[in-house]
C-alpha cells in the first residue's frame, strides 16, 4: 500500500509534480513535523487566547478602575502593533535578558524556547481581539436578564457570571471564529523566529528539492482545511451549546 | 557607556528605521489601493445573479480570505518574475513591489467582503421600493443601494488598511529592508544588547502612533454612522 503511494508519487515527479513528501522518508518525517508543531500552535495559543480574552472582558464589565484601564492598554497596544514585531520583541530583545541554561552538550540554551516565545506572543495578540469579541458579546446580552438575577438576590458579580457570562458566550461564536481563523492564519509568524511550524518545513523541503510550486500549492491546501476545520469545531460547539429559544434564528 | 550615550546611540539610528518606515506606509498605500479597486470588481462579482460571475468571484475571495498573508507573500516573490516585458519597455520588478502585489490579494479579498456584506446590509425593502418604481437592477444597485453602502464601507475600509500597515512587516522574511528589517540591522550593527529592547520598544511606537489614530477614527465613525 505505502509503496504504492511512493510509486504514484515518484512516477508523478518523473512527470513534473515533485511532491516529495509523499515518496521521501525524510521530507515525510519533516512536513510531518511541522504539521505537528502548526497544529500545536494552533490548540495551546486559542486555549490560551481565549482565556486571556474571557478573564480581560470580565475584568473590563466588573471594574472600572485601574485593572479595567489596564486591560484597555493592553488591547489597544497589542491590536494596533503588528504581530511580527511583537514577536521578535518577545524572542529578541526580552528574550536577550532571559536567563540561558546550558542543554546536555554544555550549549548555552535559552530556557524559554522560540516555540514558547510564539505561544505567548500569538496567545497575546489573538487574546487582545477575544477580549474585543467576548465584551461584544456581552453588550449584546439584554440588561433585563442581568436585573432578573438582581431581583432574585443575585449578587452583581454572581449575575455576571451565571447569567450573562453564559448568556455572552453564545452572542460571542461567529466573532470568536473569525478571530480564531485570524489565529491559524498568524501562526505562519512564527516562521520568523525559527519554530520549525508548516511554512519553516515547507520552505526547508522546497530548498531542498527544489519543488517550490507544489510545496506552495500543498501548504495553501492545509491551511485551507485547517482554517476550515476550525470554523467547523466552533460551529460544532456553538450547536451544542444552543440553548432551545434563545439566539439567532431561534426567537419565533 | 552611560546612559546619556545610549540614548543618544539609538537616536542616530532612529532615521534609517523611519526611512523603512516609510517604505512601510508606501507599501500599505499602493496595496490598498490595488487591493480595494480588485475587490471592489469581486465584490459585485459576488453579488452577481449570474453563477458565471459570481461562483468565481466568491471562490476567490474565500480562498484569498483565508489562506495566510505570509503564504500568499511567498507565492508573489518566489513566483512573480523580476521583470516584466510591457510593449517592448523591460520594468523592473523589486522584491518591495512584488511584496506589495501580495498582500493585495488578501486587502482585495476582504474589501470584497466589506462590499458584499454592506450590500446586504441595506434593508430588502429598499431594493423592493426600487423595483416598483420600475429601477432595473443596475440603476437600483448604482443609484440607491450603493449611496447608501458607501459611509458603511468606510470604517471597516480603514480597518482593513490598519490591518494592512501591520502586516507590511512581514515583507522583511522575503528581504524587503523595510522597518523591521532596518531595525534588526542597526541592531546588529550596535553589536550591543542593551538596545536590543528600546530599539524594538520605538519600532512598536511607530506603528502605534500610525495605527492607533486610524483605528480611533474608524470607531468614531461607525458609532456616528450608526445613530442615523
Amino acid at each position: 500500500m505505502i509503496t504504492n503511494i511512493q510509486t504514484f508519487f515518484q512516477d508523478l515527479a518523473s512527470s513534473g509534480i515533485n511532491l516529495t513528501i509523499f515518496y521521501d522518508a525524510f521530507d515525510f518525517d519533516r512536513f510531518v513535523t511541522g504539521l505537528g508543531n502548526t497544529l500545536l500552535l494552533i490548540l495551546i495559543s486559542a486555549l490560551l487566547s481565549i482565556v486571556i480574552g474571557a478573564g480581560c472582558a470580565a475584568i473590563l464589565t466588573l471594574s472600572n478602575g485601574f485593572a479595567a484601564a489596564i486591560v484597555r492598554g493592553y488591547i489597544a497596544l497589542f491590536r494596533n502593533t503588528p504581530l511580527i514585531v511583537q514577536m521578535y520583541f518577545f524572542y529578541f530583545a526580552i528574550g536577550s535578558i532571559m536567563p540561558v541554561g546550558r542543554n546536555e552538550l554544555g550549549l548555552p540554551q535559552p530556557l524559554i524556547s522560540s516555540f514558547s516565545w510564539a505561544v505567548l506572543s500569538l496567545s497575546l495578540y489573538s487574546g487582545a481581539f477575544n477580549t474585543e469579541t467576548f465584551r461584544a458579546g456581552i453588550g449584546a446580552v439584554h440588561n433585563s436578564y442581568e436585573e432578573a438575577a438582581l431581583a432574585l438576590g443575585y449578587g452583581k458579580r454572581q449575575a455576571f457570571f451565571s447569567v450573562t457570562a453564559p448568556l455572552a458566550l453564545r452572542f460571542s461564536f461567529a466573532s470568536l471564529a473569525n478571530n480564531l481563523v485570524d489565529l491559524t492564519k498568524a501562526t505562519t509568524v512564527a516562521y520568523a523566529v525559527g519554530v520549525a511550524e508548516l511554512l519553516y518545513v515547507s520552505n526547508q523541503i522546497w530548498s531542498d528539492s527544489l519543488n517550490t510550486i507544489e510545496m506552495m500549492n500543498v501548504m495553501l491546501v492545509i491551511y485551507l482545511v485547517l482554517t476550515g476545520a476550525v470554523v467547523f469545531i466552533i460551529n460544532r460547539v456553538e450547536a451544542a451549546m444552543r440553548l432551545p429559544g434563545f439566539g439567532l434564528g431561534d426567537g419565533q | 557607556m552611560n546612559q546619556a550615550n545610549l540614548l543618544a546611540q539609538i537616536l542616530e539610528w532612529m532615521p534609517f528605521v523611519l526611512q523603512g518606515f516609510v517604505l512601510n506606509i508606501l507599501m500599505s498605500v499602493l496595496a490598498i489601493a490595488i487591493g480595494t479597486t480588485v475587490g471592489t470588481f469581486l465584490g459585485f462579482g459576488q453579488i452577481s445573479p449570474n453563477i458565471l460571475i459570481g461562483a468565481p468571484a466568491k471562490l476567490a475571495t474565500q480562498l484569498f480570505r483565508n489562506a495566510p498573508w505570509l503564504v500568499l507573500l511567498f507565492y508573489c516573490i518566489f513566483l512573480m518574475p523580476y521583470q516584466v516585458n510591457i510593449g517592448g519597455v523591460m520594468i523592473q520588478l523589486p522584491s518591495w513591489l512584488r511584496a506589495t502585489i501580495g498582500f493585495s490579494f488578501p486587502v482585495a479579498a476582504n474589501f470584497s467582503e466589506i462590499v458584499r456584506g454592506s450590500v446586504n446590509s441595506v434593508p430588502r425593502g429598499q431594493w423592493e421600493a426600487a423595483e416598483a418604481l420600475g429601477y432595473s437592477r443596475r440603476a437600483t444597485l448604482f443609484r440607491i443601494i450603493l449611496p447608501q453602502c458607501v459611509t458603511r464601507m468606510v470604517p471597516p475600509w480603514m480597518n482593513l488598511y490598519a490591518l494592512l500597515l501591520t502586516a507590511t512587516p512581514l515583507s522583511m522574511i522575503v528581504g524587503v529592508e523595510e522597518a523591521l528589517g532596518r531595525t534588526q540591522a542597526a541592531v546588529q550593527a550596535q553589536s550591543d544588547s542593551r538596545v536590543l529592547i528600546p530599539m524594538y520598544l520605538a519600532l512598536l511606537a511607530m506603528f502605534f502612533l500610525y495605527t492607533w489614530p486610524i483605528n480611533r477614527l474608524s470607531l468614531m465613525l461607525e458609532r456616528r454612522f450608526r445613530t442615523k
